[in-house]
């Protein structure tokens, strides 16, 4: 099968560049993962740099005014925006910082030296976005199978059910029976519930599953008497949730 | 069926000699929960020191062992504007210690459904006969309800079944392999007392149930009910998980993917099995959802289980293991749900007005 190969950029904003790192992961496919692709600017692996890319790869989320310019110059060549990771799909952890006044947050990091922030964007709230691959970090075989779709122009889809899914083909004990609040049950599969399967809870990195049921969800903490400040704080960890209200006790 | 009594030590020598010289599985502990109590799995075994077998319950059933959760069901390879397929359905012997009636039961409904239809699965046929299932019986669990399924016994099925009749197993044995291997070891035939023990040992299971469902007619009322507020009721609790169809023993339904290879130099078939309860179960080509509200896709789950499709000949495959209601974090069980279905028709005012009176 004889496919163009696609002209792909990859761009980091406000974030760890983890995503990024992923791409050049899981050895045994990379080098036929990289005969797909025509890399025109790629900070992590290459000086060069070219502006003529179909697809745009964006990593983390938006925090000063120089980034909102820098991608609305991006979304202006891509012909498929990606939102890439949890930090571009959601805000992601750095949006621990939206919960402070920015002046006092400003001041606790960086003393009394000028610096110019802005509260975090996720990318969608910026530009618009064609496709969004979550995770922190993304998988990388989930990002091989989006982009032999992108490839072979075939559909791109992401689980729409719950992590609980996977989890239970892993035979793992639901966390909640082990008195822990999980959010596997109304966050998007598509990890293998890797966090779980590792008897840590899930807090929801690929953000909220379809049609989840977060009314059941809540009645559930309810009624097995989990902390709700708990709760909130996993819901609010990477900020793909909604938030809920305050114990109404 | 031939019948015969083994000592329990001599039965820990046996399971012990075919685990050590043959790839094997049986419910071992795994955690122990928040209140205190064992957690168990079926997990690989090397040794009979490592199975429960007291064990009460596994989180999960024994069914991926048949039915892999994931399965790759065939490759292609691509040459030119021609391609080639590989299947490949081999698979290696296992033994499985330790299964409990309904978990039987439920292997021979998947029989019924993935053997004896239209298009016998090789893929699981591969794995059935190659796994040698050893049968365990034991005393419900409060919320088991098999009795009502009528599954608390089960006669086919497995290679060797063991009732427990105090310092014995009574062996009901259904294969020549299982004979040929117990006869390496200390065997007798049962005696008059070991007759008696094993008929008390059969009233003790049957008298020690405290769950009852009372599926009497319920294909029909399930009928009836279609439109019921009973399942939005229920629905509404749903989280649309999958956790009761991944733990259960007879949910077999599944989804297909094709995907290229990464070379695309070739291509693979994969299925996964699935839920009705997963919110795209039921999403066709062009995005359209037949079953968009949860209310919808628990009553078909309902449906499959305890009223039956065509395609397995309209029978329940409810065995009535409970692990759905024990696994779902919010509460839905069959029991509650077909109380309330029940109740809905039976407490009905119209209908009891409108009654003929009695002559």
């Amino acid at each position: 099968m004889n496919i163009a190969k696609l002209k792909i950029a990859s761009f980091d904003f406000t974030c760890c560049e983890g995503c990024q790192l992923q791409l050049a992961n899981r050895e045994s496919t990379l080098s036929d993962f990289l005969e797909l692709l025509d890399i025109r600017n790629f900070r992590e692996i290459l000086s060069e740099k070219h502006d003529d890319y179909d697809i745009a790869l964006i990593e983390g989320s938006i925090s000063r005014q120089d980034e909102v310019e820098r991608l609305l110059k991006i979304r202006e060549q891509a012909k498929v925006l990606v939102a890439f990771g949890t930090c571009a799909c959601f805000g992601g952890i750095n949006s621990l910082k939206n919960r402070f006044r920015m002046d006092e947050t400003v001041r606790e990091i960086y003393g009394d030296m000028a610096i110019e922030t802005l509260p975090v964007k996720k990318i969608s709230d910026v530009v618009k976005v064609d496709l969004s691959i979550p995770g922190c970090p993304v998988a990388k075989e989930e990002v091989e199978r989006i982009i032999v779709s992108l490839a072979t122009s075939s559909l791109v889809t992401l689980p729409k059910y719950p992590v609980c899914v996977e989890c239970k083909q892993q035979l793992n004990t639901c966390l909640f029976d082990l008195g822990e609040i999980c959010l596997g049950p109304i966050t998007r599969a598509g990890c293998n519930a890797v966090c779980p399967t590792g008897k840590t809870a899930c807090l929801g990195c690929r953000g909220p599953a379809e049609e989840l049921n977060m009314p059941a969800f809540l009645e559930l903490v309810r009624e097995r008497k989990l902390s709700h400040s708990d709760l909130q704080e996993k819901l609010a960890f990477y900020n793909a949730f909604e938030p809920v209200a305050t114990d109404e006790t | 069926m031939i019948y015969k009594v083994i000592s329990k030590g001599e039965f820990r020598r046996f399971v012990d000699a075919l685990v050590k010289s043959n790839n094997s599985l049986g419910p071992r502990q795994v955690d122990t929960d928040s209140q205190g109590n064992p957690v168990y799995q079926f997990k690989p075994v090397q040794s009979v020191e490592e199975i429960a077998f007291d064990y009460t319950a596994t989180t999960s059933s024994a069914k991926h062992l048949f039915l892999p959760f994931r399965e790759e069901l065939s490759r292609f390879s691509f040459h030119g504007d021609d391609w080639e397929q590989q299947i490949n359905y081999e698979a290696d012997p296992v033994v499985l210690v330790g299964l409990r009636p309904c978990d039987i039961s439920a292997l021979n409904i998947l029989d019924d459904v993935l053997l004896n239809s239209h298009f016998p699965s090789p893929y699981y046929l591969a794995k059935r006969k190659n796994t040698f299932v050893i049968g365990m019986d034991h005393l419900p669990l409060p919320d088991c309800f098999c009795k009502s399924m009528n599954h608390h016994t089960v006669t086919i099925g497995f290679n060797l079944f063991c009732s427990d009749i105090g310092d014995n197993y009574y062996l009901s044995i259904n294969s020549s392999k299982a004979f040929n291997f117990l006869k390496e070891f200390e065997i007798r035939d049962p005696s008059h007392d070991d007759n008696c023990l094993l008929v008390e040992r059969r009233k003790l299971i049957q008298n020690s149930f405290q769950t009852e469902i009372d599926v009497t007619a319920l294909p029909s009322i399930l009928d009836i009910e279609f439109d019921s507020p009973v399942w939005e009721k229920w629905g509404q609790k749903c989280l649309n998980c999958g956790t009761c169809a991944m733990v259960c023993p007879s949910c077999y339904c599944y989804s297909l993917t094709e995907s290229c290879e990464t070379n695309r130099k070739g291509a693979r078939r994969e299925k996964s099995l699935y839920s009705c309860n997963l919110v795209d179960f039921a999403v066709v080509a062009g995005g359209h959802n037949f079953r968009p509200k949860n209310g919808d896709r628990l009553k078909y789950r309902y449906y499959h289980q305890h009223r039956g499709f065509a395609e397995n000949g309209n029978q329940q495959i409810c065995v009535g293991c409970n692990r759905c209601g024990r696994a779902c974090l919010s509460g839905i069980n069959p029991k509650d749900v077909i109380n309330d279905l029940r109740m809905e028709k039976e407490s009905c005012l119209i209908c009891v007005s409108s009654s003929p009176a009695r002559i």
